[in-house]
Formats: structure tokens, C-alpha cells, sequence
């Protein structure tokens, strides 16, 4: 075991009108300060054993970065134990304490010991470094006078030079072009053959399918699942594209509501309109789902998205009020979205959500979409790509053109 | 796994500290800061060295210009020029890194939010390198004061006992404004307001010896003022008085000498108590 971690929790006050000043003070010296407490994390344990690539996945604001930051010693927990076993290295953003006024030897030093190496070892793997960037013939180069691509490639560089028995890695490194993400992952990839322990924050589920062996899922702060990284991949798309309550432990609480509208029911229904999970591979998605408005919906347009378990859309539509019914439906009224969808979608899990979306105020956009449902489709159907589309290829043998 | 926690111990992660991450590291990343702090201060601006002797050197002029053509207190005291200079770099130092250091820690914003990093390291970065520069301006200094005829005196060997005491008292108000300005964004103001008051309540511009004996009680609190008395009697003139004579015996040194070291405690309560929350903050 690496990492420990027991019962930690962690809360931020978020003053609701926050005294900045000691002028502020002195004008209200008696004035109790009413905080909002928010509860980034609630009782989170785990253990990360060695040579693991452990994945800690939620959403934005489920508390993945309180506790990478915890985990890393920027932030200080305010109960619970963590222990650990070796050197760690947090890689939070490349290029940590980089300074346009100098060279780049000096900041890939800098930046190396700030990574956790010592002087002496950003020394000695200086030349490695600008090599490996391929800048060795800037290095004498002023860091203002660098391209940008030239600093990545530096501070890139840096990092793969930083080593570390832990290393913590935050999925913003890896936003960006592609092929640089896919780069940093090779580069994390060849770290754990080394037999080095790698803790990935993200929230792409793709990534934690891939790469990790375990994971771990944060849902409002509150530790959702820990274990088997498929499994946590299964429970996070539940999680983001389940009902609007979710259920633990016999409490229900409710998921982040659109400020547009709230779902009062989403169901699948089988042919007969019985409630149903699963649609056999063909047979068309029937919806019922009711719609309450929070607010005065002017011209809504319902806009739904179909996303295979790792988050990639299929495919999407949308439908708006018929012709007739009134244009505005007034919060508190409800809107009932009911029909099928055409199934070409392969064997697998998926998600349905909704952005709600006003028109006639500026363009307003959707806040957010609403998780309807998550549902299976069953079947034998070969499962290469996400649908099964009708195809009219026929494959014949030619003679060669020698013969 | 039995076999792999005894291959590997689990020690407790603390979360950040004034020290996290020990000794050793700390000093490395003290020398690093320090080190380019420095380099962005010398290789950044055209004439570099010039103007950090430039700067005390100017309000030296000014100053000596004030006092010894307008209000003329320079006349009543000997070596008058030379005692302003000496002064005013001393205080100088002090001023300037305590004035750096208030929005040091913000200042290295990302390396606070995304490494781990002894938090005290950067005030003291702040405040080692202005100790470099007094160094350098110092060299000016001494030369001038030789130039001007003072003979050296087996006292100048005392010299580095006030420059400590100057400088752990200056890394301590340095230690408090900084952890307190993430909190209160207003220290930044406060404290240049403070630092004025205090250029005018330390022995700087005159000698204790010509301030009438009230305002000289209230002066005499100022845990600053024993030492620039201490360095004008060892340094410029062994004939002046020192912090002893001018207080009329050592009973009435005692409450300077209480209030700097109530700083110093208050320093490293105030920031080990801050500085875990630091990163929080920013």
C-alpha cells in the first residue's frame, strides 16, 4: 500500500458576505460572520496500492480537486489521516513557477525542483531535458522570447525528467491538442511499467476505462464507489445520467436541478406502456417523461442527447411545443415529452439527457442538461462501433490480373 | 500486500506547513527563490545594481539637503552625513522587505496552489534577498564612511550581531504581514502607513540624545531604536551614547526588548497557525 487515506473531510466557509477587510471588521466588530458551509468532501477512504494506476472520477464540484490538493499537501484536511509511503510529485499544471526572465536552463531547474526534484538532480538532468524538448540550442534563451509551443515542450520535458515514487496527476495537464494528451498519458503509461504509482484525476470516464486498474467515483463530495475501474465507469454514467433523485442508503437526494426546469418523471416504457430499463437491440426507445418549468419557459426547445456509458454522444435531437399550444409555459406548468426514437444503437449501456432551452431572452442557452434516464440495450448484435446501421456490401472473389 | 507495507513505510501526510516537507528541502527551495528573486531584480532592468545603491543613495541627498541647510539639525551632531547614510540603509532594509513581503505569498500564487512548498520559504526569500542587497549597499557604504575620515574601531567586529538582530526582526514582521494579507487584503496598506510611522519613531534622521524627554520615552518602546543606537555607537562614534546610557540605565531597555521579542513569538504562532490555510485564501 502507497497511499492510505481515512475518514477525511473537508469544508470550505464561504462567507455569505465576505469581510475582506479589517475596516469591514472594525465598521462590524459584533457581527457573527454567517457562513455557508459547503462540504467539498465527506468521509473519503481509501487505499492505493503499489505500482496502481488509480483514477479518482467525478463531475465538476464533486470534490476531485479538494482532494488531489489534500492528497498533495496544498490543502489541510480537516479530519481524517493520510499516509503515505514514498516521494510524491503533483502534476497540477505544467511549468509550475516558470518566469519570462529567465533562460530557459534556469526555469527547467526552477521548474524541476519545484516539482520535487532535488538542485542537484534538475542539474544533472538538465542536459536531458533540452534534449529532450529538442531546445538545446535556446537554452541560453530568455523564457519571453519562447513560443509557446517551446514552453510546453519545456515544461513537458521537466516533468517527464520529474520523478517520483506517487505521482498525482490532474487532468488538466492533459487538456489541450490530442496528441499532446495522448503523449502525457504515454508518458504516465511507461512510469507505471516502472513500477510507479499513478493517482489520475478526471473526469472523462474513456480515460479511466483505458488506463486505470482502479477507481474511484466522488459524487457531491461523498465517496460514491471505490473498485474496479469498469464498474466505477458504470456507476459514474448512472450517477450523471440516472433520474433527477439518486438513492444511499434509503436517503434521496436530489441530483443539481436545471434552473430552467426540473424532471418530475423519465421513464422508458416497453410496447404495452409499462415501465421498463432495458429496449432489446432494434426495438424503438419509447420515452415518457413529464417536465416541470422553474421559471417562464418563452418558446422552450427540448434538445436530447443519447451518450454511450463514456460519455460519447450517439446522437441527438430536438422537439419544441406544437403549433397551437401556447408559446410560453409558465413555471410551475409542466410539459410532457413523449414518443420513440428510432434504435440503431449496439448492445451496451446509455444515457438520455435534456437541455431545457428558452428563446426570445437574448438567446438563452440551456444552464445544464437534465439526466433523464440511463438504460441497456440487450441483444446479440455484433458490437463494433456504437450503431448498427444497414449495410449493403457484398464481398466477391476476382481472378488475379497475371491469370 | 503484507509484504509490500513492510517494503515500503506509510508515514502521515500533514497537509502544508511553514516547514512542510523538511528542513533540507526548504533550504534548497530558499536558496532557488532567493537566488531568482535576485536575478529578476539584477538581470531584469537595464542598470541592475545601480539602482538598488541608486535608490538610498537619493533619498541620502535629500535628506542630508533637509536637515543640514533647513532645519539644521545636522549642525548639533557630529558625523551628522554620514550617521544619516549609515541609517538609512539599515532602515532601508527593513522597510523594503517587510513592504516586499506583505503580497509575497500571493505574488507566488501558482507555486502556493500547485506544488508542495514550505510556505515559509517565500517570506524569507523575500527577506534574504534584500539582506544581499544591504550587503551590497553596505560595501558603498563603509567606503564612504572611511573616505570621510572615521577611524575603524574593534567595535566594527560587532557589526553582524545587529545585522541579526535587524534581520529576525525584520523576517518576523515579515512572517506576520504576509500570512495575514491573504486574509485581510487591506495589511497591504496598513503596513506601508506603519513603516512610515516607524522611518519617523526610529533614530534615523536624528539621535535620540536631541529628542525632548517625553517624546523620547515613547521612542525608546520601539524595539528598532536600541539597535540603531548600538550601531552609531560602535560604528560612526564611539563617543555617542549608547541604548543603555541614552535610557539612563538598562531597567527601561527591558520593554523594547519585550516587545521584539513578543514579535518574534507572535510571528511563528500567527503564520504556523495561517499557514496551512494559505492556499485557500489566494
Amino acid at each position: 500500500m502507497v497511499i492510505e487515506a481515512r475518514g477525511i473531510h473537508k469544508s470550505f466557509r464561504i462567507p455569505e458576505h465576505r469581510i475582506d477587510s479589517l475596516k469591514e471588521r472594525a465598521a462590524h466588530p459584533l457581527t457573527r460572520l454567517n457562513y455557508r458551509e459547503l462540504h467539498a468532501l465527506r468521509d473519503i477512504s481509501f487505499e492505493v496500492h503499489k505500482g496502481e494506476f488509480f483514477g479518482i472520477v467525478g463531475r465538476n464540484g464533486s470534490g476531485k480537486s479538494s482532494l488531489l490538493k489534500i492528497l498533495a499537501s496544498i490543502y489541510r484536511a480537516d479530519a481524517g489521516t493520510v499516509r503515505m509511503a514514498g516521494r510524491l510529485a503533483p502534476f497540477i499544471e505544467l511549468g509550475v513557477g516558470f518566469n519570462p526572465e529567465l533562460t530557459a536552463r534556469e526555469n527547467a531547474i526552477l521548474n524541476g525542483v519545484l516539482m520535487g526534484l532535488s538542485t542537484r538532480q534538475a542539474r544533472r538532468g538538465l542536459d536531458e531535458v533540452l534534449e529532450f524538448a529538442e531546445l538545446e540550442d535556446f537554452k541560453e534563451l530568455k523564457l519571453k522570447n519562447y513560443s509557446s509551443g517551446m514552453m510546453v515542450r519545456l515544461a513537458f520535458a521537466v516533468m517527464v525528467q520529474a520523478d517520483a515514487d506517487i505521482m498525482l496527476v490532474d487532468e488538466v495537464l492533459a487538456v489541450g491538442d490530442a496528441r499532446f494528451a495522448e503523449k502525457c498519458m504515454d508518458v504516465f503509461r511507461e512510469r507505471r511499467r516502472a513500477g510507479k504509482t499513478i493517482v489520475l484525476v478526471t473526469h472523462d470516464m474513456g480515460t479511466v476505462q483505458t488506463l486505470c486498474d482502479r477507481a474511484m467515483v466522488l459524487h457531491d463530495g461523498g465517496q460514491e464507489y471505490v473498485g474496479e475501474s469498469e464498474e466505477a465507469a458504470v456507476r459514474y454514467m448512472r450517477l450523471n445520467f440516472a433520474g433527477q433523485e439518486v438513492t444511499e442508503g434509503g436517503v434521496r437526494r436530489a441530483a443539481v436541478p436545471d434552473i430552467n426546469a426540473r424532471v418530475v418523471h423519465a421513464q422508458l416504457t416497453d410496447g404495452a406502456g409499462e415501465p421498463t430499463e432495458n429496449v432489446e437491440h432494434g426495438e424503438p426507445i419509447r420515452l415518457d417523461v413529464l417536465l416541470e418549468a422553474r421559471r417562464d419557459l418563452s418558446k422552450p426547445t427540448f434538445v436530447f442527447y443519447v451518450a454511450a456509458k463514456d460519455g460519447v454522444v450517439v446522437f441527438g435531437f430536438s422537439s419544441e411545443l406544437d403549433n397551437g399550444q401556447p408559446e410560453t409555459v409558465v413555471a410551475g406548468d409542466r410539459v410532457r415529452l413523449a414518443g420513440s426514437i428510432e434504435n440503431a444503437l449496439v448492445p451496451g449501456h446509455y444515457g438520455v439527457v435534456c437541455w431545457v432551452r428558452r428563446e426570445g431572452f437574448g438567446g438563452d442557452m440551456g444552464v445544464q442538461p437534465l439526466p433523464l434516464l440511463d438504460f441497456m440495450v440487450y441483444g446479440t448484435a455484433p458490437r463494433h462501433g456504437l450503431v448498427s446501421v444497414s449495410a449493403d456490401v457484398r464481398a466477391e472473389a476476382l481472378p488475379g490480373p497475371g491469370s | 500486500m503484507s509484504a509490500e507495507a513492510a517494503e515500503t513505510e506509510l508515514r502521515e501526510v500533514r497537509g502544508p506547513s511553514a516547514l512542510g516537507g523538511g528542513w533540507r528541502r526548504s533550504l534548497e527551495l530558499l536558496t532557488l527563490i532567493a537566488v531568482t528573486d535576485f536575478k529578476k531584480v539584477y538581470f531584469g532592468t537595464a542598470l541592475g545594481y545601480v539602482w538598488s545603491v541608486a535608490r538610498p543613495l537619493m533619498l541620502f541627498g535629500v535628506l542630508l539637503a533637509v536637515f543640514t541647510q533647513v532645519f539644521r539639525i545636522g549642525d548639533q551632531v557630529p558625523e551628522y552625513p554620514v550617521l544619516l547614510l549609515f541609517n538609512i540603509v539599515l532602515f532601508g532594509f527593513f522597510q523594503e522587505a517587510t513592504i516586499t513581503a506583505v503580497q509575497s505569498i500571493v505574488g507566488q500564487e501558482s507555486v502556493v496552489r500547485k506544488t508542495q512548498f514550505p510556505r515559509l520559504v517565500i517570506p524569507l526569500a523575500v527577506v534574504l534577498t534584500t539582506l544581499f542587497n544591504l550587503g551590497l549597499n553596505l560595501i558603498v557604504v563603509f567606503a564612504f564612511i572611511l573616505i570621510w575620515g572615521i577611524d575603524p574601531t574593534w567595535t566594527w567586529l560587532l557589526f553582524p550581531v545587529i545585522v541579526l538582530l535587524l534581520f529576525v526582526i525584520t523576517t518576523a514582521v515579515s512572517m506576520i504581514v504576509s500570512s495575514l494579507f491573504p486574509r485581510f487584503r487591506d495589511m497591504a496598506i496598513i503596513w506601508s502607513v506603519l513603516a512610515t510611522v516607524l522611518f519617523y519613531a526610529t533614530p534615523v534622521l536624528y539621535p535620540l540624545e536631541i529628542v525632548p524627554e517625553t517624546l523620547r520615552d515613547v521612542i525608546q518602546l520601539n524595539p528598532l531604536a536600541p539597535l540603531f543606537e548600538l550601531a552609531r555607537s560602535w560604528i560612526i562614534d564611539p563617543t555617542a551614547p549608547g541604548p543603555v546610557e541614552s535610557a539612563g540605565g538598562f531597567a527601561p531597555l527591558l520593554a523594547p526588548i519585550a516587545i521584539y521579542v513578543f514579535v518574534c513569538v507572535l510571528a511563528v504562532w500567527v503564520f504556523r497557525r495561517e499557514a496551512p490555510y494559505i492556499a485557500e485564501r489566494l
